[in-house]
């Protein structure tokens, strides 16, 4: 099975501006990817290759095996922008029904009912998109998104308006969709949230990746930490493997110990030590 | 296609909920209450005085041919003002707004896009000019007993005119913000008017470079020319000293249309649709 989606030596320029320097990627069927990165880092234009929103300076992208921006690659993805706007007047349902048309999806009532349940606003059928905060504006987007049972799903900044029950309810929903086999590639600035529900991540920091692995892989080891009588002692080099060995040698020493601590950067220290170094 | 015909539905629904709407339909009834007085008020008036008698000139022609021709310049305008107004912001607008996104990102693609959303536009604002045009007829009619020589051409023409208004805004919102394009189209719009009335000038003064300013510019922009080729139309019938007098007026001095014109405005169309679709294929979002 080909990949859900995958680049080679992509690149664009805007005038003198590279947006893009020949980014390699790849997502599977059924693999959570996220996109990290500071503003202006390519992340947003990388998606919108992908969605054929715009064309490519140089190499190739292909979604499901077909060249990106192609009706036929147009038709295996959901996509929700960061920036996107309903029109006021249709209801959450007329929004559904409108992009199901478009999509040639024949889930009908059936398939609208269940996207709003997915994104917990089936009470919302009858609500037009004036009437919506903006938390429920960005769920109606992502059920928008998955009309048609995309086989890839593109989600520019999908949580950035919503309150910390909708992120929640974003997360299961990823989750599920994981499971149920469909691709995302997900751009985001909340390292937590994608520390917890991707399978990998790759940083793009002016229109390169800079590092890519699964969050485990980027957030390394930082050593242990034991608090004795004497306060705390730091073991910067040793791994969680040597916590029994270290543990041992300070009681044969006749140390106190009252906790250990291994230590692993986070996410987020792996993130700003590659935007620092690659700027 | 049935993308495209999704996209005109959805367009159209759009079309008829903008405020621009209501205010235009309101202006239309004021326009057509007002013209319905004004013209009353001015038959009852040549039939008291009968001033054109000694000139030997048709007075109700004369009156009904200067009304009418007001009411399609008011009718074009009008109409006008619809078709910038529903196209000005329909590509580059909607895409900085985040509206369009969505929607291309669908299997439909851009062209059919582009159609259903040309098609919206162009249908609403023709059935606009049409029941306007219509009804300004209509009025002049049972007013004043006076009806066109051709009533239908003028109409045509000027439904023809919105048409083409149409496309030229949807054209210019792929490269320009909605006000920048609603602005540009207005003052295209301006300028073929002005080149309209160079060309009445010239005509009446017998001035070459006046009157080939005036047929560039109606090649140019052909919706000047369709516009003035319906005025012509409205008393195509007429000779004698009422035809001079009406030459002279306001709404007089127009030009025939012809079978050309209506060839290359068709084409001009074409060209503008392709020119669209080109240049929307090429467009980053």
């Amino acid at each position: 099975m080909s990949a859900a989606f995958e680049c080679r030596e992509l690149s664009k320029r805007y005038g003198a501006t590279v947006a893009l320097a020949g980014v390699d990627l790849e997502v599977q069927p059924g693999e959570l990817v996220g996109l990290l990165g500071p503003n202006g880092a390519g992340k947003s234009t990388l998606v919108k290759i992908a969605c054929g929103l715009v064309r490519p300076s140089g190499g190739e992208a292909q979604v499901a095996g077909q060249q990106a921006g192609s009706a036929a690659a147009r038709a295996t993805i959901g996509y929700l922008a960061e920036l996107f706007r309903f029109p006021e007047w249709l209801r959450a349902d007329e929004v559904l029904s409108l992009h199901q048309r478009l999509a040639g999806s024949s889930g009908g009532a059936a398939e609208r009912g269940d996207l709003l349940e997915l994104v917990a606003l089936a009470d919302a059928e009858r609500t037009r998109v004036g009437a919506m905060s903006k938390g429920m504006q960005q769920r109606l987007g992502i059920a928008q998104a998955l009309v048609g049972t995309p086989r890839l799903l593109m989600l520019d900044e999908p949580t950035s308006a919503l309150d910390p029950v909708g992120r929640r309810v974003v997360r299961d929903l990823l989750l599920e969709l994981k499971r149920r086999g469909v691709a995302v590639l997900l751009n985001s600035h909340l390292l937590s949230e994608v520390e917890r529900v991707c399978d990998r991540v790759a940083i793009l920091v002016g229109g390169e990746i800079v590092a890519r692995g699964s969050p485990a892989e980027l957030a390394r080891a930082g050593g242990v930490e034991v608090e004795l009588d004497s306060g705390l002692r730091a073991f910067p080099e040793a791994s969680r493997e040597q916590v029994p060995e270290i543990v041992a040698e300070l009681v044969a020493a006749g140390e106190r110990v009252y906790g250990v601590r291994v230590l692993s950067s986070t996410l987020e220290d792996t993130y700003l030590e590659a935007v620092e170094a690659a700027s | 296609m049935s993308g495209a015909l999704t996209i005109a539905g959805y367009a159209l629904r759009e079309s008829t909920r903008r405020r621009v709407f209501v205010v235009v339909l309101i202006l239309t009834v004021a326009f057509l209450a007002l013209y319905a007085v004004g013209t009353e008020a001015a038959f009852d008036s040549i039939n008291a005085e009968a001033a054109g008698a000694a000139l030997d000139v048709e007075d109700e022609v004369l009156t009904g041919s200067t009304l009418l021709g007001l009411a399609m310049f008011t009718t074009l305008f009008l109409g006008c003002v619809l078709a910038v107004f529903l196209t000005l912001g329909a590509v580059r607008g909607d895409a900085e707004r985040g509206v369009l996104q969505p929607l291309v990102v669908r299997p439909l693609g851009r062209t059919a896009l582009l159609a259903g959303r040309f098609t919206a536009a162009a249908g609403v604002c023709a059935a606009y000019v049409a029941a306007v045009y219509a009804s300004a007829t209509i009025i002049t009619g049972v007013a004043g007993g006076w009806w066109p020589a051709d009533p239908v051409s003028p109409g045509l023409g000027l439904v023809m005119g919105v048409i083409l208004i149409a496309a030229l805004s949807l054209l210019g919102s792929i490269f320009l913000s909605a006000t920048a394009n609603g602005i540009a189209v207005f003052m295209a719009f301006g300028a073929g008017l002005a080149a309209g009335l160079l060309g009445q000038i010239g005509d009446a003064l017998d001035v070459d470079t006046l009157k080939n300013v005036a047929s560039v510019a109606s090649w140019v922009l052909p919706f000047e020319a369709l516009y003035q080729g319906g005025l012509d139309s409205l008393t195509e019938d007429v000779g004698g000293a009422t035809a001079v007098i009406v030459q002279l007026g306001p709404f007089g001095g127009a030009q025939e249309g012809g079978p050309v014109l209506w060839l290359w405005s068709v084409a001009y169309l074409l060209l503008l649709a392709a020119a669209a679709r080109l240049a929307f294929a090429r467009r980053d979002l």
